[in-house]
C-alpha cells in the first residue's frame, strides 16, 4: 500500500514546521514534504498542514501577510475540492485571515504570550481529524500564542455553533467550560474550529507538541492517527 | 500625496489593549477616563497627484490588506505631501 502524502507549508517565519513534519512522519507514517510558500500547486497531497510560528513576523496582524503568498491561492483551491487542511496556531490565524474559516483573532485578554499546558474538550468525533477521540473527552495539549483570543460576531457565532463547527473548547480538567479555564478570552471558549464541509480544521493548541511521552502528553497523537485512518 | 489611515477596534468588539491602558491610566490617577480604544495608524506616501485615484487606491488597500473588517473599522484622509 502506498503511504499517504502530507505537505507542511513553510512561510518565512514559520517555526513549528519541523516538529509537525516529524510527528506526521513518525506517528502517522506518512510521506511528508515541506511546501515553500511560493509553491503554486498542491495536487500531490492528501493533507496539507499549516504549522505554527510567526509568518512574516506577525506584522500588521498575525497571518495577514502570509495570506497573500502564492501557496495560499493553491490551498484555497485544494480545500474547495475537499482536500484536508489542518492549521495549527499561526496556521489558524492564517486560515482566518484568508477567510477560509469565519472570525478573527485578537490579542489574548491578558495581553501576554501564553505558553503552557491547557485542557480542551473534544466536541466532535465525526471529523477526519478527531475520529479516534471520544466526544466529550478532555485532552491535555500545550498552547503557545499571543493572539489566540478568537472572536466572531454574534450572528457568525450562532451559525458556527448551530452548524456544529466547534471541534475543541477550552475547559478545566474535569471538562467544565469556565472563564478561568479559558486562557485567552476566546468567545464560547473556542479552541478549534472546522469548516462546514469538515475538511478544514484549525486549532490554537499544538497537537504536535503532545505526541510524545517525553514531552509530557500524548493526547495529540490520535489527531494524526485519525487523519491517517480517514485517508485510508 | 499622503494618505493617513486610522484603524480602530470595531464597536462592540472587546479591545484588550484599550482595557489595559484604561486601567493603567486609572492607576496613574487619570480618573476622568471613561473608555480607551487602541488602534493603528498607517501613513502611505502615494505616487499620484490625482486625489480621486488616491482615494480609490487607499480604499482598496484597506479592503484587501490593511484592515480586518471582522474586528476593525477604519477611516482615512488624503493630503498634499
Amino acid at each position: 500500500m502506498t503511504r499517504a502524502r502530507a505537505g507542511v507549508i513553510v512561510f518565512p517565519g514559520t517555526n513549528c514546521d519541523r516538529d509537525t513534519y516529524h510527528v506526521v512522519e513518525s506517528t502517522a507514517g506518512m510521506e511528508v514534504d515541506y511546501l515553500w510558500y511560493e509553491r503554486k500547486t498542491l495536487r500531490d497531497y492528501q493533507i496539507v498542514l499549516v504549522p505554527g510560528g510567526f509568518s512574516y513576523g506577525d506584522y500588521l496582524r498575525a497571518g495577514a501577510l502570509a495570506r497573500f503568498s502564492p501557496v495560499m491561492e493553491a490551498l484555497r483551491e485544494y480545500a474547495d475540492r475537499g482536500g484536508l487542511v489542518l492549521g495549527i496556531c499561526n496556521g489558524f490565524q492564517v486560515l482566518l485571515e484568508a477567510s477560509m474559516l469565519p472570525g478573527a483573532m485578537q490579542k489574548n485578554k491578558t495581553l501576554r504570550f501564553i505558553c503552557r499546558e491547557i485542557h480542551v474538550r473534544v466536541e466532535r468525533s465525526d471529523t477526519p481529524f478527531t475520529l479516534l477521540y471520544r466526544k466529550g473527552e478532555v485532552l491535555s495539549i500545550p498552547i503557545a500564542h499571543a493572539e489566540g483570543n478568537y472572536y466572531a460576531s454574534d450572528e457568525t457565532l450562532r451559525h458556527i455553533e448551530d452548524n456544529g463547527q466547534v471541534v475543541f473548547r477550552y475547559v478545566d480538567e474535569k471538562g467544565g467550560v469556565t472563564a478561568a479555564a479559558n486562557p485567552n478570552g476566546s468567545v464560547n471558549s473556542i479552541a478549534g474550529l472546522c469548516s462546514a464541509g469538515r475538511n478544514i480544521l484549525a486549532m490554537m493548541p499544538h497537537p504536535e507538541r503532545a505526541a510524545d511521552r517525553l514531552l509530557g502528553s500524548e493526547d495529540g497523537t490520535r489527531l494524526f492517527l485519525s487523519i491517517k485512518k480517514a485517508l485510508r | 500625496m499622503i494618505a493617513r489611515v486610522f484603524i480602530k477596534p470595531k464597536k462592540g468588539v472587546l479591545d484588550p489593549q484599550g482595557k489595559a491602558v484604561h486601567s493603567a491610566l486609572g492607576k496613574l490617577g487619570f480618573n476622568q477616563v471613561r473608555d480607551v480604544r487602541v488602534g493603528k495608524y498607517v501613513e502611505i506616501r502615494l505616487d499620484t497627484g490625482d486625489r480621486d485615484a488616491a482615494r480609490s487606491g487607499v480604499q482598496k488597500m484597506c479592503d484587501t490588506l490593511l484592515v480586518n473588517k471582522v474586528i476593525e473599522d477604519f477611516t482615512f484622509d488624503i493630503a498634499d505631501d
